[in-house]
């Protein structure tokens, strides 16, 4: 697969609250590719993942990003009050596609009618994927997504990414834990 | 942008607050003639203003549930993300809202009426006038719900922020009730259409500031 970058980052700064997190950061991300963002806590692996989402606009520097992105953070962003298919449904409406391919991904299907408030953290964390799943995004921004996940959800995490850089599209995540992502470009936050 | 309207709309539904708020109006509106006395004259000549101070009071109550739960939650992010712009959003919201809260206002208006015992050409000056101000409060109550999304203690906030910029709405609203020409309903208007023209953008600001 080759085409456009999916993501360019150029020598961008990222300030928040008055205080410089990171500076003259240069990225590309092609059709195909992940990258794995490290540092310590605080050291701004979220706000560089929402600042490739839009959500953060740089201090300097320019974020190229020709493709619509789907992020993972650590809110799930489902209506509390709906049953766990028709908050993902809300979703998979707004992006005109099938909820049932990223709940099938992350084995949700048997949770299709319980309500989201009831989930459990790794209920929650796996429902935050199938919506990036579903999405059809052709870039992800994944927030530490190995967190309160199971070994069984670990696997089919993995399995979702590697399927989903086959089909071209690529991946930035921060994470403390592996995600199988060994040939991932790294990242280093310092 | 029709989904996200229709998502206020079954969730001020389906959660109650639309009841709520229509509630709380028709029980300010019983009080009222237990406090003032059964004078007839009276009641109908006061009637109107204290139910603008209903209308006012019950455009408070959901204030805290219009903007924050969905900031909380990541959704304001995860629409921001798939391009909606946030005034986009605000719109949505500020439409869903004033559906949600304007008409059934306008339907208890009418029992309301008849506990104050206000003739009918005074029932269609407040109808008249709920119509044109309440686009006015529900923009109000956007906005500052937006304003005091993510501050703690934002539900007594939001109170002190909004009741004095209603005194417009308040003032032309009761104004309405005396008199019989339109002057006053003419400038409520003007208030209210202002409140809506720049509540998309006030509370799309907003929201984005929150996120820095």
């Amino acid at each position: 697969m080759s085409g456009a970058a999916l993501l360019e980052l150029d020598q961008v700064a990222c300030r928040r609250g008055g205080r410089m997190l990171f500076e003259d950061l240069s990225l590309i991300l092609e059709p195909g590719g992940a990258a794995l963002v490290t540092g310590p806590n605080g050291i701004g692996k979220s706000s560089l993942l929402r600042l490739a989402g839009g959500l953060l606009a740089p201090v300097a520097g320019t974020v190229r990003r020709p493709v619509p992105v789907a992020l993972a953070d650590d809110r799930a962003a489902l209506d509390e009050r709906l049953t766990l298919g028709r908050a993902l449904e809300f979703w998979a409406r707004q992006d005109s596609t099938d909820p049932a391919v990223g709940m099938q991904a992350m084995g949700l299907a048997h949770l299709d009618a319980v309500p989201v408030r009831i989930l459990s953290t790794g209920q929650r964390k796996r429902a935050t994927l199938a919506r990036v799943i579903s999405s059809g995004a052709r870039l992800w921004l994944l927030d530490e997504p190995a967190n309160g996940l199971d070994a069984e959800g670990l696997e089919r995490l993995a399995a979702a990414m590697a399927r989903h850089r086959k089909s071209g599209g690529g991946i930035l995540t921060a994470s403390h834990q592996a995600l199988g992502l060994d040939d991932a470009q790294p990242v280093k936050l310092r | 942008m029709i989904a996200l309207t229709l998502r206020e709309i079954r969730f001020a539904a389906s959660s109650g607050h639309a009841l709520l708020s229509v509630i709380f109006f028709l029980l300010v509106a019983t009080l009222f003639p237990f406090a003032i006395g059964p004078d007839t004259p009276l009641l109908a000549r006061t009637g109107g203003g204290a139910l603008w101070i209903a209308a006012l009071l019950a455009a408070l109550l959901p204030i805290e549930r219009l903007v924050e739960p969905d900031r909380a939650s990541g959704i304001l992010d995860q629409l921001a993300v798939r391009g909606n712009s946030d005034e986009g959003v605000a719109l949505a919201k500020l439409i869903g809202h004033w559906l949600s809260f304007g008409p059934p206002l306008m339907l208890a208006a009418i029992p309301a009426a008849a506990l104050m015992k206000m003739p009918a050409y005074a029932l269609l000056r407040l109808e008249l006038g709920l119509l044109a101000g309440t686009p006015g409060l529900a923009a109000l109550t956007l906005m500052v719900g937006a304003i005091v999304a993510g501050l703690r203690s934002n539900g007594a906030l939001a109170g002190l922020l909004m009741l004095p910029l209603a005194v417009p709405i308040l003032i032309f609203g009761a104004g309405m009730g005396e008199g019989r020409d339109l002057a006053a309903f003419k400038l409520l208007a003007a208030v209210s259409l202002l409140l809506v023209a720049v509540a998309p953008f006030i509370a799309g600001a907003a929201i984005k500031a929150a996120r820095d």
